[in-house]
């Protein structure tokens, strides 16, 4: 393949960027938002053609039919020193072919999406929508740069960049408060996470001496192809051989180098206890959430562990913690989040906070993911649940954005009856409600099988546990359903419009996207993205679906019961219950906690000191040196009487005690 | 040894050299001591034909002699007029500038007398290693090891920043 | 007497010495005078004496060189830039304060 056309991948949206961020404000709102959405939608063909050729053309397939690595190009960037040095480059693999389709897909959608949403009921642009515009182009060029890395370090480089434009897009409203504060808490939240981030990969890359990620997990078959094999890995290898061995805190180097890795995933993923930050996100505006905070940039701490999986199975394999680890935090997450769902308001917080649980389903599958069940089935059922929850999630959080611009109110309580209203809007989220409740033949359903078959084939304490927070996301998606679209209408009032269908720009990508969400779980995915890149033929589990499909079905039943016309029913549940609901409409008080450590201890008890010392110390010994020059000068400043003969003499007197000296000196003693 | 007119050219300019400059400073007609500064100059110039740089010579009096006196000239005409005298000097200042001079002269005197090998008697030159106007053209102007192009050319612009510092700083608002 | 002219060779004290003396006449004026003009042509005294120097020092301690007569040279010069800045700023001065004297022009203190 040239290595031209996958370039221009990540060449067009950085153009995009520069274009839109630097002459935009000479450009007309529509314009630049059509040379956006043009230019995304270029970047989409481009990297379909890509992944196409990747899957379909037979060049990277292996005798065995194995699915080989390609790197396209890897140039070096910064040569540090010795051998040490950082490349930038293009790596396809099954999973970065997938995650480009998913990404480019997605935000081309909400390119398109943004014409229509970011503009008031009359039509007028909203301030800034080039540099909307501008901040998505960023964003989509950094989320391609991630998944393509070759290695490491260019992975972080770009992960940085995507929470850089996150901010920036989370931030969008600036002169709003909330969204100020939003934005600050995503970024250091998740700038907290990549210092482990960073550390594990220092370690990491000491044990395996590579940041390669070939040199890590592949062996080269060839003229930039790899396989991945981590029996004959160099920096398995390496590391098994070195520095395995040696234990820190009751763990091995590397169990420790790829939990701190984790542990910058759990940021970016929004894992518990670092999940903090994603709910706030919503503050941005909603296709930024669709894209941003739905589909793509939180699914990057899955990619992540899902790009160094064969370093996680050779732990495994060593008897190493890591994959129970992210399996446990992956399971707490998932039920932490689908409870606390129930309770909200908010509809885009619900939309977050299922978000939230469904990357904790993608991260549990990974973490069930063993070598000796089931060829690995976890690793391609995360992939699968990856690529299947950002379309219907994207359309839900797309939906959101329609009802929210429809009816100018995040709450469900300003909704209410939305159905006949609102059709188009109506039938895809019902689309993307059965989607994420997993109910045949709609996409979720695959995917969640292939996640609860992993499980069970595991453990079945993971099965089960799973499996109730599969209900769960049903019960909590068709209560927002209802809540939404059922119930009494309100009434509209004199002088308003009826909330109604909003313009195509709006409903063209819902209706692609449900159509998506509808099929999209057809794809033989199996045979396309393993971990290791052989093919299996799966099958669909019908003992698991069954039980899953019959969870479902009852738990749409309970919220259809409670939820579909007003009553009195949730509000018994709630005084069955009081402190539990209470805890989850609280979030069970994890910002709190947060406030309270930040604010009562770390504030208090570490950075006073540190200002006091700071106020007083180091100012004030600054302040004391500007004090003495300042009195100083006032008491001599009658030297300087203006007079040029007074100055003359003094000089002439400097002098002649120097010269003279000198001389006399000299005359003296030589 | 010495023809007896060189002897009596020196003494001529020595003196001449030291009689204008304490008149310079002395006389109380501002316009007089201009003119004095003149003589001393020519003094000066002298000095220099002398010592065989005619072309020194020849620049200190069209410089110095021609522009820069001149130029006092004027600006005294320009802001005294004709014909006043200085105001007379407090004797107790006179006293402390008389007694700050000579200290430094006795300081400066005695410096150069005790350092002996500073005292030499006038090198026999041939005409052919003085200093001759195409050598000093050339070498004002190249910028080889012993040219002066760079010096020359700095000179240059500081001359054009104060033609126009001149006009700047002098001219109406 | 005849043997004293006869014995008679130029060494550089006598040069410096007439030279020093100027200068210390341009010392003298400039510590008393209370012209700026007359400052300024004492400065030019001290000046001239500097150059004299640099050129005697050359003929005598280094004959056959040129750096002091070069640098007389390029003394010169910027002693003509020199004077036509200082003798602008005193036309701006009078023009200001219709005296030239320094006791009066005392402004640029504390």
């Amino acid at each position: 393949m040239e290595a031209t056309l996958p370039l221009l991948i990540l060449v067009l949206p950085l153009l995009m960027f520069l274009f839109l961020g630097l002459f935009g404000k000479y450009l007309s709102h529509k314009w630049s938002g059509i040379i956006g959405t043009l230019g995304m939608g270029v970047t989409m063909v481009i990297a379909y053609y890509t992944a196409y050729t990747y899957f379909f053309s037979g060049d990277f397939v292996d005798a065995a039919g194995n699915r080989l690595q390609y790197v396209v190009f890897d140039q070096q960037w910064l040569s540090l020193w010795g051998d040490l040095s950082i490349n930038l480059g293009f790596l396809l693999d099954p999973i970065s072919a997938l995650m480009l389709v998913v990404v480019t897909t997605i935000s081309f959608m909400v390119h398109l999406y943004s014409n229509g949403y970011m503009r008031d009921h009359h039509g007028v642009y909203e301030t800034g929508f080039q540099r909307f515009y501008a901040f998505l182009s960023l964003f989509s060029f950094s989320m391609l740069g991630l998944v393509v890395a070759t290695n490491i370090f260019q992975m972080y480089i770009f992960w940085e960049l995507v929470g850089a434009s996150s901010y920036l897009l989370i931030g969008f409203y600036y002169t709003k408060p909330s969204a100020v504060s939003a934005s600050k808490k995503a970024f250091i939240v998740t700038r907290f996470a990549d210092l482990g981030f960073l550390i594990g990969i220092l370690v990491l890359s000491y044990c395996t001496e590579t940041f390669n990620f070939m040199s890590m997990t592949s062996s080269s078959v060839g003229e930039g192809l790899y396989h991945v094999d981590v029996t004959s890995a160099e920096g398995v290898k390496t590391m098994i051989e070195s520095r395995a061995g040696q234990m820190f805190l009751g763990g091995s180097i590397m169990t420790w180098a790829l939990v701190l890795i984790f542990m910058g995933g759990m940021g970016k993923s929004a894992m518990m206890p670092l999940h903090i930050w994603l709910p706030d996100a919503m503050e941005g505006p909603t296709p930024v959430s669709a894209l941003i905070h739905a589909a793509t940039m939180v699914v990057a701490g899955v990619y992540l562990v899902a790009r160094l999986f064969p370093l996680f199975m050779v732990n495994e394999l060593a008897g190493g913690a890591a994959l129970d680890i992210v399996t446990v935090v992956g399971a707490l997450t998932a039920a932490y989040a689908a409870i606390v769902a129930c309770t909200q308001v908010d509809i885009k917080r619900v939309l977050a906070f299922s978000t939230i649980s469904q990357i904790a389903f993608m991260m549990v599958s990974l973490g069930v993911s063993r070598g000796d069940v089931g060829e690995n089935l976890g690793y391609m059922a995360s992939m699968f649940h990856l690529f299947t929850h950002a379309m219907f999630k994207a359309l839900l959080f797309l939906g959101a954005g329609a009802l929210i611009h429809a009816v100018s109110s995040n709450d469900y309580t300003a909704m209410h009856g939305l159905r006949k209203h609102m059709p188009i809007t109506h039938i895809t989220f019902l689309i993307g409600c059965l989607a994420i409740a997993g109910i045949i033949p709609f996409s979720g359903f695959f995917s969640k099988d292939e996640i609860l078959a992993s499980c069970f084939g595991n453990s079945m304490v993971a099965y089960v546990w799973m499996s109730l927070v599969a209900g769960l996301t049903a019960f909590y998606m068709f209560r927002l359903y209802y809540l939404i679209f059922w119930w009494k209408e309100h009434k509209v009032h004199e002088g308003h419009h009826a909330p109604k269908d909003q313009p195509w720009t709006m409903t063209l990508p819902l209706i692609i996207l449900g159509v998506v969400a509808i099929f999209c779980g057809l794809v033989p995915f199996s045979e396309m993205v393993t971990w290791n890149g052989h093919p299996h033929h799966a099958h669909i589990n019908w003992t698991v679906a069954s039980v899953s499909l019959a969870v479902s079905i009852v738990a749409i039943g309970i919220a259809t019961l409670m939820y579909r016309k007003e009553n009195s029913l949730p509000a018994k549940m709630r005084s069955l219950f009081p402190r539990l609901w209470q805890g989850a409409h609280h979030r069970f008080y994890f910002d709190e906690l947060y406030m309270f450590i930040t604010h009562k201890i770390i504030f208090n008890s570490i950075c006073k000191p540190i200002a006091w010392f700071d106020r007083h110390i180091i100012d004030g010994t600054m302040d004391a040196f500007a004090a003495i020059t300042n009195k100083a000068s006032y008491a001599i400043r009658g030297l300087q009487s203006g007079n040029a003969q007074s100055y003359v003499w003094v000089y002439l007197l400097g002098a002649l005690v120097l010269g003279g000296g000198t001389v006399a000196i000299i005359f003296l003693f030589f | 040894m010495e023809s007896l007119l060189s002897i009596m050219i020196y003494v001529v300019v020595a003196l001449s050299i030291m009689i204008f400059s304490v008149l310079a400073v002395t006389t109380r007609k501002i316009l007089r001591s201009a003119t004095f500064l003149l003589f001393a100059l020519f003094g000066t110039a002298a000095v220099y034909f002398m010592l065989g740089y005619q072309f020194l010579g020849g620049v200190q009096i069209a410089v110095y002699a021609g522009g820069i006196v001149v130029l006092f000239v004027f600006s005294i005409l320009l802001t005294s007029h004709p014909g006043d005298n200085s105001s007379k000097l407090e004797s107790k200042k006179k006293a402390l500038g008389l007694i700050g001079a000579i200290a430094m002269f006795v300081v400066c005197a005695w410096s150069l007398i005790s350092r002996c090998s500073l005292i030499k008697t006038l090198p026999d030159l041939g005409e052919a290693e003085l200093p001759t106007m195409s050598q000093i053209g050339n070498d004002l102007l190249s910028s080889g090891s012993n040219g002066y192009l760079l010096p020359f050319e700095a000179i240059s612009v500081l001359l054009l920043a104060c033609i126009i510092g001149g006009i700047v700083v002098a001219r109406k608002k | 007497m005849l043997d004293l002219l006869n014995n008679f060779q130029l060494n550089s004290l006598m040069f410096l010495i007439p030279s020093l003396f100027m200068f210390c006449c341009g010392v003298y004026g400039f510590l008393t005078r209370r012209n700026m003009i007359a400052m300024l042509i004492s400065l030019e005294l001290m000046l001239n004496s500097v150059d004299m120097n640099f050129v005697v020092f050359n003929r005598f301690l280094c004959p056959g060189e040129m750096e002091g007569m070069f640098f007389t040279l390029f003394a010169i010069a910027i002693a003509a830039a020199e004077t036509a800045v200082a003798i602008a700023i005193i036309i701006n001065a009078y023009r200001i304060a219709k005296d030239i004297d320094v006791k009066d022009l005392t402004k640029m203190k504390f």
